[in-house]
């Protein structure tokens, strides 16, 4: 029986854009990442998603609530490694634009901040959690993504060098 | 038959975005439904005010990762209108082709991965095996069709995300002939395949009938800008006068406002624009697109998951005479001149029309811009639909209630990445 990584691929505060390259990504891997991958939760894959155990999950976004930070804590708690990935995730930019406003622009969306909960400043994914690795860009860089992969892959086991 | 009844879908899946969907039922009626856009904000049209004209396109790409290329381009658009700027030929054939490159990645996204399951019983394209020759067939177009149009995106446009060629004034860089020659091959490759997918929502039985207005653009051909903003009530309009004839409507609980137009309901999106505009698809696809354009106009909700099918054929279809009619060949931006300057653009994004006004001062540093996302304008909609779904099935189980809301939200194909950016609201 092949051994399969346990993979959970999560989206914060973000555009997307790394979730849609992970998704062209599948294009000429499919079917090797499905022999190799347990997809245990990726929202954009599919309805069925369990919220257990993963060898690696990987984060998308910024964290701009506190409902989301501990949505991010729990994650964590369940993951053998975390991964950040792209520009949010990794420098909290540009999703947390806002904490660089003006005085002027700060007054502006201050009655949303506070109409949604929205945390007072926009975090990356380290200052919440503890990261494994960081797949940086905007949108990720697709080959530091496929390596980092590649490593997990061979660190648990699924593929050997 | 229910009587009382909640349902909460938490973070639909297999759609752009998150979103949440609320229920209430009591005493056998509709208390409420609640979209609830949950997609933080992200504040752009706060963010893009200080900078300059030629910066601001490339910042409001990251409001949406999937619809990158039509915020790029209608940010762009919106500036030349201020600068009064005119670009060349090829330029227009360049972003032309960059939305095709979009259009045929982020429909086949949609029918793919996120609606054909719906269709096959499936909770997820994963699930089907590819050991089975059917179902295998289905794996290798999905990934062949995307792929064609990612690559088409990644030669025109540099990337399919955020991508780096488009500026304002012109385009960064130039495909050679070989990448030409490749990627004519493989839009041809693809194409038959797109009729398998277009074969299967055809046949799909899904019908939700309701009456709207559909709104699209209507230009000279079957062309994602350009022209003038359509109902099908028969209001030609620029899209200057488009989104003074929208009407906010906030809707508290959801980080994103809808839109009304002229006080009505309206759809956008694919089903619109073949709705209103089919008769200007590409000669070929209406060759061979013939039977099934039979099926539109559509009230049926459906219906846009077969007209995104046949768009792709359309993208497909004009690019390939694009790319076979074109020599492209080196060529510098058009000058620009900044100035004090106010301008406006309307895209037809995947999922519908995209507008954007930007002002500036006389250095070319935004001061003041709006940004209107499709799924803002089909968001009232959406609501009403759950509601009706809802009260037209009490009889039925709630899983089966459940499942027939997420599939008709899946049938709008709602980016709630771009929805939920921010909008300067008005409280009253």
């Amino acid at each position: 029986m092949q051994k399969k990584l346990r993979v959970g691929w999560f989206s914060f505060s973000c555009c997307e854009d790394s979730t849609i390259l992970f998704v062209e990504l599948m294009n000429e891997r499919f079917l090797d990442w499905k022999r190799l991958i347990d997809f245990r939760h990726a929202r954009v894959l599919q309805g069925r998603n369990f919220d257990d155990y993963l060898d690696v999950a990987f984060v998308e976004g910024a964290i701009a609530t506190e409902r989301d930070a501990d949505e991010l804590v729990r994650i964590r708690s369940r993951s053998k490694r975390l991964v950040a990935i792209g520009a949010c995730a990794c420098e909290g930019m540009p999703s947390g634009q806002r904490n660089e406003f003006d005085e002027e622009k700060k007054r502006e969306i201050q009655f949303l901040v506070d109409r949604f909960r929205l945390c007072e400043r926009v975090r990356k994914v380290s200052d919440i959690v503890v990261v494994d690795s960081l797949v940086p860009g905007c949108p990720m860089v697709e080959q530091a993504f496929l390596d980092v992969l590649d490593k997990y892959l061979m660190e648990f086991g699924v593929v050997h060098a | 038959m229910h009587s009382e009844l909640d349902i909460r879908i938490e973070q639909l899946t297999k759609i752009e975005g998150h979103v949440n969907v609320d229920v209430k039922v009591r005493a056998g009626k509709v208390e409420y439904v609640r979209l609830k856009i949950s997609e933080n904000k992200r504040f752009y049209t706060q963010a893009i005010r200080g900078r300059s004209f030629s910066a601001a396109p490339q910042l409001m790409s990251r409001i949406c990762g999937t619809c990158s290329i039509a915020h790029l381009l209608c940010c762009i658009g919106a500036v030349e209108d201020a600068l009064k700027l005119e670009v060349s030929a090829q330029t227009k054939i360049l972003r032309l082709l960059s939305m095709y490159g979009m259009y045929i990645r982020d429909h086949a996204l949609h029918l793919y991965l996120f609606a054909l399951p719906d269709v096959l019983g499936k909770d997820s394209l994963l699930e089907l095996d590819e050991n089975k020759p059917e179902e295998r067939q289905w794996l290798d177009e999905a990934f062949a069709v995307k792929g064609a149009g990612n690559r088409l995106s990644q030669l025109i446009a540099g990337r399919a995300v955020h991508s780096p060629f488009p500026v304002v004034g012109g385009h960064l860089k130039f495909p050679d002939e070989s990448s030409v020659a490749g990627i004519l091959a493989e839009l041809k490759r693809v194409r038959p395949m797109v009729f398998h997918v277009i074969d299967a929502f055809r046949d799909c039985l899904f019908v939700y009938d309701r009456k709207t207005d559909f709104i699209a653009i209507d230009g000279e051909g079957f062309l994602p800008f350009g022209g003038e903003v359509k109902s099908s009530r028969g209001r030609g309009l620029s899209s200057r006068q488009y989104f003074q004839h929208l009407e906010k409507v906030v809707i508290p609980y959801s980080q994103a406002m809808g839109y009304s137009f002229e006080g009505k309901d309206y759809m956008v999106g694919s089903l619109a624009r073949i709705n209103l505009n089919s008769g200007k698809l590409h000669p070929s696809t209406l060759r061979d697109c013939a039977s099934y354009l039979k099926l539109f106009p559509s009230k049926n909700i459906y219906h846009n998951n077969l007209a995104q099918a046949i768009e792709t054929v359309h993208a497909i279809d004009h690019s390939i005479e694009l790319l076979e009619n074109t020599k492209f060949v080196q060529e510098s931006r058009a000058p620009v001149a900044a100035r004090a300057c106010e301008g406006t653009a309307a895209v037809e994004a995947p999922r519908g029309i995209l507008y954007y006004r930007v002002r500036m001062d006389e250095k070319g540093v935004i001061d003041d811009a709006t940004v209107v996302v499709p799924t803002q304008q089909n968001q009232i909609n959406m609501e009403r639909d759950i509601k009706d779904i809802v009260e037209s099935n009490l009889s039925m189980d709630k899983d089966f209630i459940t499942a027939e809301i997420e599939k008709l939200l899946r049938a709008y194909d709602p980016c709630m990445s771009c929805a939920s950016h921010f909008l300067r609201i008005n409280w009253v």
